[in-house]
């Protein structure tokens, strides 16, 4: 087993990132600010690596599935669908100063992960033994880490809104490093254009699934229902832009109430809801 | 009266087709969704009260007038979407022939406001640039062949990618009404049920929702169900399912249904038939068991057989009830053989009710049991167990209305963030040609792709200055 010591690595690839990007912020440093960039990227492989092995490590011990069955595993790939769109949107745009808002959510994650939750592979209980369970997981967390870009961008859009009405954007302060705020609601928006068809398709997998195993495809279950409150609350933020009043800081602020109900969804509804999702190890 | 109603309706529609009552429908159905995941659905009005309490229930009153245990169902949760869908339509009806013209329709010219609003706009020299003749052939080899068209003394060319881009919007919104279209034929057409089959047991019937029998139109045989279980680390087998499997076979008209002969059903993966669906849903077991009851002093004597679910009377008034039974005792009981029962004794009035184990080879056991409790001699003389599958029985004609729907949902959402419509026109006037281009979206690639246009367009500069 091989696995839980290269996601310990990759956990120590994302903090050195993380610091490596705050690093960038207080000293503009290009050269600093790259090095955040491969040390995620790096992670990112390792990352993988680890994902790949532990997939096989499943099937050594006779419980073959996808690492993707307990919230240990769902954290995991969560940290691991946020570096991916960090890095997939960084390679675009090339606003380095986005790692600092993204990267410690990846972290954040990882580290939960790793220091507090069972990492026990448990079999595969006949519910959950379908194909479905992939194409679910996959479309909804690329969703869910698309959402957590779109709330970093946010927060910096929400602070150099501020820094700018108080005209002390010029002084040169970390919040002038930032990209203008034009640029940062375009960036939120193009986060949300991706993770909107994920979260759409994560929807509609889980209610073929759901089909498939139980005859029903919603049922109103606490999760699903959670799914579709984060559903309407980015459709509202794809109208905002063409509605007056609604376009800035209000988008801005759905976006990030968007991500705060993603979460809910995500850990809320398991934690302190019951329902049809029950995750082992909790 | 007469001009005041006109203008009373025009303000109807437009509220209906605004944005800003889809933003509050989206943003109040957000909120709203929450209660019904907090309290929970579809329970009992017992299992609310004392949950809830509150003054003599009064707080379960207001709750349950405002439709809070069933609220997805409620006549004013699904007022509000039917309101969604109506702002849907309306929006699309009012804005669909504006946004049709300017996708189908197009002027081709490029006048000031369409400068204006474009994503990126050159304006060239006449020395600089080629003749409008020569840019058509440009244009022609990557975007497709431009109309050129004269008006009030000036020519103008027009070429377009993707205009279907603009329906995109329209077709998610078509797809919302679709999958609602198709729940509401479920609900209309089809229906949920349940039916539990012993193994070597047949069943022609379900039970709806309402708990009322109806007939399949076939009928279904359990051959056979079996639970099989994961190994466990140290060898054995764990306590954690691996697989529910029920082997089925139907019949229809006395005739087995060719290919529905030991069909298998498991998690996962339902069998369908006349489109009725079975799910692997749950499972049990389920017999019979016949005891001899005895007055102690010897005299009459009652054979009686009781299914394993249910509870009988003994001439004594007491009642018993099967908790458990095995073909063997011995493994559990040293020293003792042969099937045993343990049930649940209930004497009459005043009497706290035991579990006593009934034996069908120590009937000196059973006496003794008798004289210890004061009641009857219980004899086992013997039963079976069999296990038995719970499926979910499901008819429901909407779904594929419901996934068409959703499929052109996805592909229409892909077409309206990632296939953008883009426009160019070019003008040219005697100062020289303007080059506009609008995109719905990305912005930045499409500015690139411009300026490598803008490249084509140009009379090299180094090839002028050799020929001059």
């Amino acid at each position: 087993m091989i696995s839980p010591t290269l996601f310990n690595v990759t956990t120590i690839f994302y903090m050195a990132s993380t610091l490596a990007f705050f690093a960038y912020l207080a000293g503009r440093n290009k050269n600093i600010g790259l090095g955040g960039v491969a040390l995620a990227w790096a992670g990112f492989a390792i990352h993988t690596v680890a994902t790949g092995l532990r997939w096989k490590e499943s099937y050594d011990i006779g419980m073959g599935h996808a690492p993707l069955s307990n919230l240990y595993e769902s954290v995991v790939f969560f940290a691991w669908s946020i570096v991916l769109i960090f890095g997939l949107i960084d390679a675009k745009y090339k606003y380095r100063v986005i790692g600092a808002f993204v990267m410690p959510f990846a972290l954040l994650a990882m580290a939960w992960g790793q220091l507090y939750l069972p990492t026990d592979i448990n079999p595969l209980m006949p519910a959950l033994q379908s194909n479905w369970l992939l194409y679910h997981v996959l479309t909804c967390f690329l969703g869910y880490a698309a959402f957590a870009v779109a709330c970093g961008v946010s927060i910096m859009y929400l602070i150099k809104a501020k820094s700018e009405e108080r005209g002390t954007d010029a002084a040169g302060g970390i919040v002038s490093q930032f990209p203008p705020t034009k640029v940062l609601d375009e960036l939120n928006y193009k986060a949300i254009m991706i993770g909107f068809p994920l979260l759409t398709l994560g929807i509609i997998t889980g209610a073929a699934w759901a089909n498939y195993a139980w005859g029903t495809y919603w049922s109103w279950d606490p999760k699903e229902t959670w799914s579709l409150i984060v559903w309407f609350i980015y459709a509202a933020f794809l109208h905002a832009r063409f509605t007056k009043g609604w376009v800035g800081k209000r988008a801005a602020w759905i976006s990030i109430v968007g991500f705060a109900a993603t979460i809910f969804c995500y850990l809320g509804v398991n934690l302190l809801l019951s329902g049809l999702h029950s995750y082992g190890g909790i | 009266m007469s001009t005041a109603s006109p203008s009373i309706l025009t303000k109807i529609q437009d509220f209906l087709a605004s944005l800003r009552l889809t933003m509050a429908l989206l943003l109040i159905l957000a909120i709203v969704s929450i209660i019904g995941t907090v309290i929970p659905q579809g329970q009992l009005a017992p299992e609310y009260l004392a949950a809830i309490g509150g003054e003599q229930g009064n707080r379960y009153k207001l709750y349950s007038m405002l439709g809070f245990f069933n609220m997805y169902y409620s006549w004013w949760f699904v007022g509000l979407l039917s309101l969604l869908s109506l702002n849907l339509t309306a929006c699309s009806i009012k804005r669909l022939p504006g946004v049709w013209r300017v996708a189908f329709k197009p002027d081709g010219l490029l006048t000031d406001s369409v400068e204006r609003s474009a994503t990126v706009c050159h304006k060239l020299p006449a020395a600089e640039a080629l003749s409008l003749k020569e840019i058509a052939v440009r244009l022609r080899s990557t975007w497709g062949t431009a109309s050129d068209i004269e008006h009030e003394g000036t020519r103008h060319l027009f070429v377009q990618r993707r205009p279907w881009n603009r329906l995109a919007a329209y077709v998610v919104h078509a797809s919302i009404i679709l999958i609602f279209a198709g729940a509401i034929i479920g609900n209309l057409f089809g229906f949920k049920g349940f039916v539990n089959i012993p193994e070597g047991g047949s069943a022609g019937t379900y039970l709806d929702k309402k708990g009322g029998e109806k007939p399949l139109g076939f009928t279904i045989t359990c051959d056979q169900f079996t639970v099989t279980y994961y190994d466990a680390p140290g060898g054995g087998q764990s306590q954690m399912p691996k697989e529910f499997k029920s082997i089925l076979t139907l019949t229809e008209n006395g005739r087995e249904v060719p290919g529905y002969k030991h069909a298998r059903v498991i998690v996962n993966e339902p069998l369908t038939y006349r489109g009725i669906t079975f799910y692997q849903s749950s499972y049990g077991s389920s017999g019979s068991h016949t005891f001899k009851a005895g007055d102690p002093k010897g005299g009459k004597e009652v054979t009686l057989t009781l299914d394993s679910q249910s509870s009988a009377t003994l001439p004594d008034g007491s009642r018993i009830r099967v908790l458990e039974s095995v073909q063997d005792v011995s493994p559990f009981m040293q020293g003792l053989h042969g099937p045993a029962a343990r049930i649940d004794l209930t004497p009459g009035e005043g009497h706290q009710h035991l579990t006593v184990v009934a034996f069908a080879n120590h009937p000196e056991l059973n006496r003794q049991q008798a004289k210890e409790n004061g009641g009857m001699v219980i004899d086992y003389l013997g039963g079976e167990e069999r296990p038995y599958t719970g499926l979910q029985v499901n008819k429901d004609p909407g779904v594929w209305v419901v996934w068409i729907g959703c499929i052109l949902m996805c592909l229409a959402l892909y077409v309206a963030f990632f296939m953008p419509h883009q426009r160019i026109w070019v003008r040219q006037d005697k100062d020289g040609i303007v080059i506009a281009g609008h995109t719905t979206r990305g912005q930045e690639t499409f500015r690139t792709t411009m300026e490598e246009l803008l490249v084509t367009i140009r009379v090299n500069p180094g090839k002028e200055e050799q020929q001059s």
